[in-house]
């Protein structure tokens, strides 16, 4: 079944059109791959589907309902989490906090019953606090855990933020750039990392790349994006002998990194 | 239950502080100054809530206050005096010491309400916009009252004494005192478990980075309406305290000056820090207390403190840490959890 189906979604900043008429159907289970140069809109596509823009045109259904202008938590508590192209964790709480507060739509209680500590106060941070110890155990990140985020290395910081995103329990996983900043060493741990997940968590995996041999490694599908416009679609290695991907974006330098979320 | 340590230090400290004041061994004069100290303590902590763990910069603080002092005082002063303005108690005036603290908690309410006016604006708006919106609350406040003949307008409002002094026939006890004591306890406990819930916490994380707190399911909205509301509902109670201390006030009470008393408080205490908004509201009081000879020239030092606080330790004292993460062993001594099963 689809659990992502994006039709003829347009954006526009301004004048500058970001992304226009996307269509796209994400398999329950798959994962799939976004590339195209700097600035092409990966990120805008990303950021219209968490809710945090609201599209120029077009829709975005999750599991066959609308999701186009719902807010960002709203979102997020159907099912749909996502890490940031330049990380963002919350640096002033733990990473064991980090992962906690990330569960706030499952709290299921609110100011009174966290100042009278009731039962369900407790039950309900005692679950949370639980899903988070787990998390921590599956990355293996338990030695950092009362860590401020911002002393840890980069690539650790990453896998935090993918542990932020899992402890929400998404459908759908939306990963950014995971891999940028990384060092080759940190970059293989990060492949075999994605594949786990996805087979552990049996979760969607949407990825943004632009480190090729990530993409080429784990995704299963593929669509490749230029000026907001699709290009071409499908396998890696389809893509991979696609002449226009080819020009547009394979023949590329390594690219820099573009600003943004 | 586990025991409580923190809480039950307190309620021994208070009860020691009420036998003293009732056998005359702390006199009027220290009892007053305890009694602004509490007051302080609530003003600092809640506004702590908003400008250090939410990482907004409200600095109309004072407004809030306003408004609950004026709804206190007009509600006991109707209810339980016979007023120039309101004439004969509308209740026996010896139930002022049952309803005392439900217009002390309406006060705080209607305060909360007045937190509206920014809560609202502060999901399009943060930073500097916000805070010249709490600026401009505070002198919308200070200015309807100051136009509102009924109570008083500029000439200010009095009459709390006499309240008091109905509670004191029932019961001969320091009643302003007491329910300061309660007040300032309770202020501290709920900031103290709201923000160190994980729902509480969803205000730091909104601190640190809005977008990712939206998108990582926390509702930033929902959010800051709790923080903005809870922060000055205490200042609203902390007002209706202060106005029976005082037995009098005027709108020229709660400007921009004692804005910035608060201010100082909490960034001199450190950002984040509950048991540094405690500790600087203790000792800023006591020195303002003393500097209360130099008359106007307290208005010269309180801003230079805050300058030269600014320069050389912008973080405070406390910076975002408790007592408990400067002493660790504290945490051992009150029966604190530790903060993650090993
Ligand atoms: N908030 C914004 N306001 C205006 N322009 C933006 C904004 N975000 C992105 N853009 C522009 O939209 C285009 C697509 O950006 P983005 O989605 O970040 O690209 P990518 O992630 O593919 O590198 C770029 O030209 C970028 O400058
Ligand atoms: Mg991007």
């Amino acid at each position: 079944m689809a659990i992502l189906e994006i039709s003829e979604l347009t954006h526009f900043f301004g004048g500058l059109r970001a992304v226009y008429d996307l269509n796209m159907t994400l398999e329950g289970g798959e994962l799939m791959g976004l590339i195209g140069p700097n600035g092409a809109g990966k990120t805008t596509v990303f950021n219209l589907v968490s809710g945090f823009y609201r599209p120029s045109e077009g829709d975005v259904k999750f599991c066959g309902k609308s999701i186009a202008g719902l807010r960002p938590h709203q979102v997020t508590a159907l099912g749909i989490a996502r890490t940031f192209q330049n990380i963002r964790l919350w640096n002033s709480l733990s990473v064991f906090d980090n992962l906690c507060v990330s569960q706030h739509h499952q709290l299921g209680y609110g100011f009174l019953k966290s100042v009278l500590r009731t039962r369900s106060f407790h039950s309900s941070e005692r679950k949370v606090r639980k899903t988070a110890e787990e998390i921590i155990d599956l990355l293996g990140i338990r030695h950092y855990a009362l860590e401020l985020p911002k002393n840890l290395p980069y690539g650790l910081q990453r896998r935090v933020e993918i542990g932020r995103a899992l402890c929400l329990r998404p459908k759908l996983l939306m990963l950014d750039e995971p891999a940028a900043g990384m060092n080759p060493g940190e970059v293989d741990q990060l492949i075999k990392l994605i594949r786990w997940i996805r087979d552990e968590f049996k979760l969607t995996i949407w990825l943004i790349e632009h480190h090729m041999r990530v993409v080429m490694n784990v995704c299963d599908r593929m669509k490749v994006i230029e000026f907001g416009e699709e290009i071409a679609e499908g396998t890696p290695s389809e893509i991979q002998q696609n002449r226009r991907v080819i020009q547009a974006y394979l023949g590329e330098e390594e690219p820099v990194h573009a600003h943004g979320m | 239950m586990r025991r409580n340590i923190p809480l039950l230090g307190y309620v021994i400290l208070c009860a020691l502080t009420i036998v003293l004041a009732k056998a005359d061994i702390l006199d009027l004069y220290v009892q007053m100054i305890l009694m602004f100290i509490g007051i302080s303590i609530i003003l600092a902590t809640s506004l702590n809530l908003v400008n250090g763990y939410m990482g907004e910069f409200s600095v109309g603080h004072a407004g809030f206050m306003a408004v609950g002092a004026y709804i206190t005082s007009v509600l006991n002063v109707m209810l339980f005096t016979n007023s120039s303005i309101f004439g004969p108690p509308l209740l026996s005036p010896s139930s002022a010491i049952i309803f005392f603290p439900l217009t002390l908690l309406a006060g705080g309410i209607g305060a909360a309400l007045a937190g509206l006016l920014v809560a609202i604006p502060s999901f399009r708006t943060r930073g500097d916009y916000l805070a010249i919106i709490t600026l401009a609350v505070n002198y919308i406040v200070k200015s309807s009252i100051e136009n509102m003949q009924v109570i008083g307008g500029a000439r200010g409002f009095s009459g709390m004494s006499s309240v008091i002094n109905s509670m004191k026939e029932v019961v001969d006890l320091p009643w302003t005192l007491i329910w300061i004591l309660i007040a300032t306890g309770a202020t501290v406990w709920i900031l103290q478990r709201f923000v160190s819930s994980i729902y509480g916490k969803g205000i730091i994380a909104l601190r640190d980075d809005e977008i990712a707190a939206e998108i990582m399911s926390v509702n930033t909205q929902r959010m800051k309406v709790v923080a903005f509301m809870l922060s000055s509902g205490l200042a609203g109670i902390a007002g209706g305290l202060f106005a029976h201390v005082l037995g009098y006030i005027n709108p020229g009470t709660f400007t921009i000056m004692k804005s910035t008393e608060v201010l100082v408080m909490v960034y001199l205490g450190g950002m984040g820090s509950l048991s540094g908004s405690v500790l600087s509201a203790i000792g800023l009081t006591i020195a303002l207390e003393a500097f209360r000879p130099l008359q106007v020239y307290k208005w010269v030092i309180v801003p230079l403190l805050l300058i030269l606080l600014m320069l050389f330790r912008p973080e405070g004292l406390m910076g975002q840490r408790e007592l408990t993460d400067v002493f660790p062993r504290l945490r051992r001594w009150l029966g604190l959890k530790p903060k993650l099963s090993e």
